[in-house]
């Protein structure tokens, strides 16, 4: 049996009102990796934020035993300086500086007064050389996609002699290939260097695909562990560790939904970006929706799957929009957004926190922000409907909330996901273009979502969903078009539709066939 | 009541609660001095424009943490050019009405190069900061221009020796009282208590859920007891002065867009969030130049009120007008960032820093170590504000 590298031993965490951890042990071996999986909220950041010292010694009960040594860091420094490096959610990397600059901030080669940029660019090539990376060192962050910027973190924390390497969520905002190249190089430093990680992840095909052991995170305690060498681990049996009960179906049927006529057909759509007008993001793309009908648009990250959706919603996004739309049988052109939601159209962002909900606001005025007409005479708003209504579609979704005045920035993100679905419910359209509906929320609720676009649908409204997760295309739509590099590249019922078809789909278009 | 619903409590109402403070330090502080009927009746009048312009920036601020630098010289201007025409013997209420259409075509323009060439609303301020000032020199010929004969004007908005309205007195005890003042004064409460009441009745009525009682008797209690207190100091010196009639105008009126409409709305959604705004139908250029608009409007109201009480046209007029409504949102809680804030809190922050002001005067502090007192208040306030935040998390 290989050496214990890391033991956690009942680390208790509390927060003001909440026990975030609860007497959580925690072990990881030399040289493996080691998923920590579980819902939104469980607790996996929570711990990761104790190990790496973000949450100082003392302010949690417990001991953290690393290499043999009991470690009380004060600081993320403390630990860095033994070799536990965390990678965080977010890419923290400055757009506006170099590789080599962000790889050695706070870290700098050279004196303080006197940085040494020739050590700092050599270094730095070094190590990007290490995760496969062939940009120059002295290339702008900014310049990066962001699954070169995930490299170019992996390669900061090498420069910080990584011995345990934590990262969160790492392939979050990475698309199927990139995401997979990121795993691959994880798997090589294990093998050729012995290098441990713990990997958190919602993915569970991609824990599946590279973790040793899973350790289940549920409610602030750890569950159980899963040992690859010992048993065969399927997706399922890691779902009914998280959630604590067998999911006998990810995706709810629906049923007696009749698909009646088309309501939005779109031909010929081209959009070109709007700082770059000589690039054409969606090109020449036709499809269309019937009523009661989830059609899915399933694209990697990149393919024009949001430009496309957004330039569709009056005109939000790109310029050098041609192409025509109908609504119902009629021609329209929609000049901005509020147009679009006259026309009895929704887009709900993929982006919640960004471009979707004003955080700082409670819930009922996010819940009517986009048809404030509908709560107000004369652009007198009646606060009383407003609360009411705000009270009726949390009632409705089932939004997890003591009340409407909560601020939505405090919320869950499968609560806010609701949120911002029950504010286009309210503006009632007729097509609701769903962007990624279930980005970043845990199992329970992301069938909760599913079960909301069943209902829609079965009201008789039609239903875009882009995704990026082929289960959820495959198990929720009617009907599935493919999209690679801004164009169509494949259109599949739902009876065709298998992950190997739509990936063919792609392969096909990649080739230039 | 829980505990952390006190707290909650407590937090919301941390700067009128500071406010209630500091007024009983410097009553110590001042000998009873401070709460003098015609101490009370000089703070409103003085601090006039402060509330004028702090409720116009507050739109801005509302927007996204944007701040308008040209107030102060908007204002110089204004004055500059309504005492010019003043001084041609024009009936002031034209003047009046020249002077707000003035600002408003300024705010505009301003609001224009902000909403639709996007110009940084610092930079476009900026701008207008300078070019205002110059102008208004060019206007005045960089003299000064005295208006103590302008009798109707000076009545109306505030300046001069009898800028009040006119009243009866009786006697209470050994204090007169202006009758008319007090009436008004009672009115108001009187019409305050039966908007709320008849507001959570029809509530009521039409079977929606009202808010805890308890909360809103307390309120009730707490804003008549304050607006009679008010009317009794008022009273008790020469009555009401024209000048608060134009700041309670615009606080009622901008209290009212800022709450109860869709436009009010727009400005808090723009500023908590720009892009969802944008995506939920709000145009937000529209929003932008409303914005800026209403402050050059404000503005140039502000110009009026501080002629008529200066009783002359001068172009150094409004030097910092900008940085005291500024300070006042921040102090009033609203966010550096936009999409928080209120117009009853920012009136509260004018307030705050008129009380420190007049009460470091009467205790005969040196006016500029009063500056300096001024900037540590604005920092703590909004050192509250983070730390506050920090804390929730």
């Amino acid at each position: 049996m290989a050496k214990v590298i890391l033991e956690m031993r009942n680390i208790t965490k509390t927060f003001p009102g909440v026990k975030a951890l609860d007497n959580v042990n925690f072990q990881v071996e030399e040289g493996e990796i080691h998923a920590l999986v579980g819902e939104n909220g469980a607790g996996k950041s929570t711990l990761m934020n104790v190990l790496s010292g973000i949450y100082p010694y003392g302010t949690y009960e417990g001991d953290i035993i690393y290499n043999g040594e009991v470690c009380k860091f004060n600081k993320i420094k403390d630990s860095e300086e033994k070799g536990i490096v965390i990678i965080h959610q977010e890419l923290a990397l400055i757009p506006y500086m170099s590789i080599g600059e962000n790889m050695f901030l706070g870290n700098e080669r050279g004196k303080a007064a006197a940085i040494d940029w020739n050590e700092t660019y050599g270094e730095a090539d070094k190590f990007l050389k290490m995760v496969g990376l062939s940009d120059s060192s002295r290339t702008l962050v900014k310049e990066l996609g962001t699954g070169k910027q995930q490299l170019v973190e992996i390669a900061k924390a090498l420069a910080k002699h990584a011995k345990l390497l934590i990262l969160d969520e790492p392939t979050s905002s990475l698309n199927e290939k990139d995401s997979r190249a990121l795993l691959d190089l994880l798997l090589r430093f294990k093998k050729e260097n012995g290098l441990t990680s713990i990997i958190i992840s919602h993915k569970l095909n991609e824990v599946s695909y590279v973790a040793d052991k899973i350790t289940v995170v549920r409610d602030g305690a750890t569950i159980e562990t899963l040992d690859k060498a010992t048993e065969e681990i399927s997706e399922d049996r890691i779902i009914k560790g998280m959630v604590g009960r067998e999911i006998t179906d990810r995706f709810p049927k629906r049923h007696d939904v009749e698909i009646g006529d088309t309501m939005l057909e779109v031909k010929n759509w081209s959009v070109y970006h709007p700082l770059y007008p000589e690039k054409k993001v969606v090109d020449n793309v036709s499809f269309n929706v019937r009523k009661g009908e989830v059609v899915g648009i399933y694209g990697l990250m990149g393919a024009g799957r949001t430009e496309l959706a957004m330039s569709i919603f009056g005109k939000s996004y790109g310029t050098g929009i041609t192409g025509t739309m109908m609504l119902n049988g009629r021609e329209v052109s929609l000049k901005n957004a509020k147009e679009a939601i006259k026309n009895k159209i929704a887009y709900v962002t993929e982006d919640r926190k960004g471009n979707g909900l004003v955080l700082n606001n409670p819930i009922k005025i996010n819940t009517t922000l986009a048809n404030l007409d509908a709560v107000s005479a004369n652009s007198i708003i009646d606060k009383d409907k407003e609360y009411q209504v705000a009270v009726e579609y949390k009632d409705k979704l089932r939004t997890k909330t003591p009340t409407v005045e909560q601020n939505v920035g405090n919320l869950s993100g499968g609560n806010q996901q609701k949120v911002l679905l029950a504010k286009w419910m309210f503006a009632e359209p007729d097509v609701l273009l769903l962007d990624e509906p279930t980005r970043g929320i845990d199992v329970g609720a992301k069938y909760e979502i599913y079960c909301i676009i069943n209902d829609l649908v079965k009201a008789g409204k039609s239903v875009v969903m882009i995704s990026s997760e082929l289960p959820e295309t495959i198990g929720m739509s009617d009907r599935i078009y493919v999209m690679n590099e801004g164009k169509f590249v494949g259109e599949l019922k739902q009876d065709e539709a298998s992950q190997e078809s739509i990936m063919a789909c792609i392969m096909r278009s990649g080739r230039g066939e | 009541m829980t505990k952390t619903n006190i707290s909650a409590i407590l937090k919301k109402y941390a700067m009128a609660i500071v406010l209630v403070l500091v007024i009983i330090l410097f009553y110590i502080l001042t000998n009873k001095a401070i709460l003098l009927p015609q101490n009370v009746n000089n703070l409103l009048s003085q601090n006039a424009y402060v509330f004028v312009l702090a409720t116009g920036m507050l739109l801005c601020i509302l927007t996204g943490g944007n701040i308008d630098l040209a107030v102060g010289s908007v204002v110089c201007f204004v004055g500059a050019v309504g005492g010019v025409v003043l001084d041609k013997d024009i009936n002031f209420i034209v003047a009046f009405l020249l002077m707000m259409v003035i600002g408003l075509a300024i705010g505009m323009w301003q609001g224009f190069w902000i909403a639709f060439v996007n110009v940084p609303p610092f930079i476009a301020t900026l701008a207008g900061m300078y070019a205002f000032r110059g102008l208004s020199n060019v206007v005045l010929g960089g003299q000064a221009l005295n208006l103590s004969k302008m009798d109707g004007f000076l009545k109306t908005f505030g300046g001069g020796a009898d800028c009040y309205i006119p009243g009866s007195t009786i006697s209470f005890g050994d204090t007169e009282l202006n009758v008319v003042c007090l009436l008004a004064g009672i009115a108001g409460i009187v019409i305050y208590l039966f908007m709320t009441i008849s507001g959570r009745i029809n509530t009521k009525k039409r079977g929606y859920e009202t808010p805890p009682l308890v909360g809103d008797v307390v309120k009730m209690v707490i804003i008549s007891a304050v607006v009679f207190y008010l009317t009794y100091k008022l009273a008790a010196y020469q009555g009401i002065p024209t000048s608060l009639i134009w700041v309670l105008l615009v606080v009622i009126a901008f209290g009212y867009v800022t709450q109860k409409t869709t436009i009010g709305r727009d400005l808090y959604a723009v500023g908590g969030n720009k892009k969802a705004a944008q995506l939920s139908g709000v145009n937000v250029k529209k929003v932008y130049f409303f914005a800026y608009s209403f402050m050059g409007l404000l503005s140039g109201l502000a110009g009026t009120l501080t002629i008529a009480r200066a009783a002359s046209a001068q172009p150094t007029y409004g030097q910092g007008y900008e940085m005291d409504a500024i300070g006042a949102c921040f102090i009033g809680g609203a966010s550096a960032y936009g999409g928080i804030g209120t117009v009853p809190g920012v009136i509260i922050g004018a307030l705050l820093m008129g009380v420190i002001n007049q009460g470091m005067s009467i205790c005969g502090v040196d006016a500029n170590l009063q500056k300096a007192v001024k900037g540590l208040v604005l920092l703590g306030a909004v050192i509250f504000d983070v730390v506050s935040k920090k804390e929730k998390k």
